[in-house]
């Protein structure tokens, strides 16, 4: 099944003054499951297109569907509410609410969705399970390392039991052992529960468990490497 | 969660919270009590002005106010007399009978102001006894004067000796007598302290041919909250074409005029110290922004919707604004009180100012009030003002683009 399909998608800065092409025609299509690697160097283009699938940007020209919607035609709001109820965000920075603890965290966009506390209450517990946490549930982010702050990021994207989690450079921060057991998280929810992962990445370590690494040059796919050895 | 979000937030940056905090507490501390003070200040000389001579209203004649004269005195009857009795909140009226004459005594003569009144009921408007400083206090069948003490020194007279009163009496009568002081009378203002000269009402009556007249009628209120009611009724129970019913404001205009001047002066004082206030509540409102810009991005990014997120904000800067409001507030409540029960006396810090104060007619003693309103109209003022710029908050959110502010 297509999840995540886009047709020609472009994106220029300062289109008035000096463009620049940060994406030339970006023609991909992402099914469910997938645990997809996009790489490249930096200024390359991958956040630019990670931002425009993740309906935070909007492309210049080309079009991107997500389960059929197409972005392009969705109002500020509704853009809002699509990325609340279909995708999951994991950011470099972990970027998780500092005065909340774990809990509160990963339980917050819940909330947003209305869901009952005790669909809340459970459900954070669980995911707090999933990513080994549990006993740092009431500790804030300040009292966390980074790599329990990033496995928090990633519980808070599953939250909202979306669609498919973008994660962008999410173990630029982390260090050896962390990034392992992040990557075995993140990997461990996607053979389970068949979540779509979308990173884009530097990092070796991700690039070797990706099954399906995108390498992106100048914002043009220069390579597309599907690989069942992983 | 929003408000526990909201609440967390303010303390994320202590240091910025509280220098906000103390300065809408100070805003609101200065404010409830100079409005306190000033408000005070002018009930006070009001009582002082109100119950030294005129009332908080007064009956007369149609027309008497414009001219003051005695032809245009009314005749006291049943009707009037029986008002208190009949009105709610209308304690007393004390008739006078007032004009002007020429006081001798020996090679000195002067002009000055003949009060008739009853006594006791004129003690209990302007507690005339208690000014007493020479001689006993006059029943109203004496015939003899209580006078200023200026009138003392202006007429180079003394308690027992006799003053001649020279005068033109109701619709042209000559008027002629002489009267033995009784007692001396002290005025805090020195305008009335050298004219003010009383007789028994009767007496004054047989003096100017006026029997049973009087030329204004002083109200007496059991409080002045009443003074509305009182003279809605007495207007509509008494004949407009007969007589004329006049609250202090009506008759001191002047006294209205430097009121609302005096009042302007604390409005552009209050807008200077709010201008300030809110330049330093916009300062944090704009250090917070910019602070929290990308945690925003990340919020809005995460599906938090506009709406929320600068409800969120609003919520947060209130809840900054309210801390200092409720603190102000409570901080002002025992010094308004203490400066209620313990009057600033003006007069310990220098005599010149107690004789200015003095000029003007009342006590160098400046009182606060206690009052509700003064508290909750500040609150709301500095909510309505924390509102209105934290506003801008909630543009900045909803202009804010998730990418552009989760670029460091």
């Amino acid at each position: 099944m297509d999840l995540i399909v886009t047709k020609g998608i472009t994106k220029i800065y300062n289109p008035n003054k000096i463009p620049v092409h940060a994406l030339q025609g970006i023609d991909l299509t992402i099914k469910k499951g997938e645990f997809t690697a996009i790489v490249g160097p930096s200024g390359s283009g991958k956040t630019t297109l990670l931002n425009i699938i993740g309906g935070l940007d909007r492309q210049t020209e080309g079009t991107v569907w997500i389960e059929g919607t197409d972005l392009t035609n969705l109002s500020d709001n509704k853009l809002i509410d699509f990325r609340k109820n279909k995708i999951g965000f994991v950011f470099q920075s972990y970027n998780l609410i500092p005065v909340f603890t774990a809990a509160e965290n990963v339980g917050f966009i819940m909330l947003l969705q209305k869901r009952s506390k005790n669909e809340i209450d459970t459900r954070v517990l669980n995911l707090l399970k999933s990513v080994g946490i549990v006993e740092q549930m009431n500790k804030r982010p300040n009292q966390m390392s980074g790599g329990q702050q990033q496995r928090v990021a990633v519980a808070r994207a599953l939250a909202s039991k979306p669609k498919f989690v973008l994660a962008d450079e999410p173990t630029a921060n982390l260090d050896s052992k962390s990034t392992t057991d992040l990557l075995d998280i993140m990997e461990n929810l996607n053979k389970k529960e068949d979540m779509t992962f979308i990173f884009s990445t530097h990092d070796q370590r991700v690039i070797d468990r990706a099954h399906r690494v995108i390498t992106i040059e100048d914002g043009k796919v220069v390579s597309d490497v599907n690989s069942s050895i992983n | 969660m929003l408000l526990k979000l909201a609440w967390r937030n303010i303390w994320r940056n202590k240091r910025r919270t509280l220098i906000t905090v103390a300065s809408i507490f100070f805003a609101v501390l200065f404010s409830i009590f100079m409005n306190s003070f000033q408000k005070g200040a002018w009930v006070r000389m009001l009582d002082n002005i109100v119950n030294y001579y005129y009332g908080y209203g007064q009956i007369h004649k149609k027309g008497y106010w414009d001219e003051k004269t005695i032809d245009d005195a009314l005749e006291l009857n049943e009707e009037l007399l029986q008002l208190p009795a009949k009105i709610k909140g209308l304690n007393l009226i004390i008739p006078r009978l007032e004009t002007f004459a020429l006081l001798s005594s020996g090679e000195h003569t002067s002009g000055m102001m003949i009060i008739g009144t009853i006594p006791d009921t004129e003690d209990k408007l302007t507690q005339l006894k208690s000014r007493i400083t020479e001689g006993t206090y006059f029943d109203k069948n004496d015939k003899a004067l209580l006078i200023a003490e200026g009138v003392k020194d202006l007429l180079k007279v003394n308690l027992g000796d006799t003053l001649v009163i020279l005068t033109q009496g109701y619709h042209g009568v000559n008027a002629a007598g002489k009267y033995p002081v009784k007692g001396i009378v002290h005025f805090a203002s020195p305008d009335l302290n050298k004219r003010m000269i009383y007789l028994p009402l009767a007496e004054a009556q047989i003096l100017l041919g006026a029997t049973s007249m009087a030329t204004s009628l002083a109200l007496q209120l059991d409080d002045k909250d009443y003074l509305k009611s009182v003279i809605v009724e007495l207007q509509e129970r008494l004949d407009a074409e007969t007589y004329e019913v006049m609250d202090w404001h009506a008759m001191l205009p002047d006294l209205v005029e430097a009121q609302k001047t005096d009042a302007a002066g604390n409005y552009i004082f209050l807008l200077v110290l709010y201008l300030i206030i809110s330049f330093g509540i916009f300062g944090t409102i704009l250090m917070m922004m910019k602070e929290r810009e990308y945690e925003f991005g990340v919020l809005l990014s995460i599906g938090m919707s506009r709406r929320l997120l600068a409800f969120a904000t609003w919520i947060e800067i209130l809840f900054m604004a309210l801390l200092g409001i409720i603190f102000g507030m409570l901080a002002a409540l025992p010094l308004v009180y203490y400066f209620k029960i313990n009057p600033i006396d003006f007069s310990q810090y220098g005599e010149g100012m107690a004789e200015t104060y003095a000029k003007w007619g009342f006590d160098p003693i400046f009182p606060t009030v206690m009052d509700a309103s003064l508290f909750y109209s500040q609150a709301i003022l500095v909510l309505i003002i924390t509102s209105l710029l934290a506003l801008f908050a909630v543009w900045k959110v909803y202009k804010l683009k998730p990418v552009e502010a989760m670029c460091d």
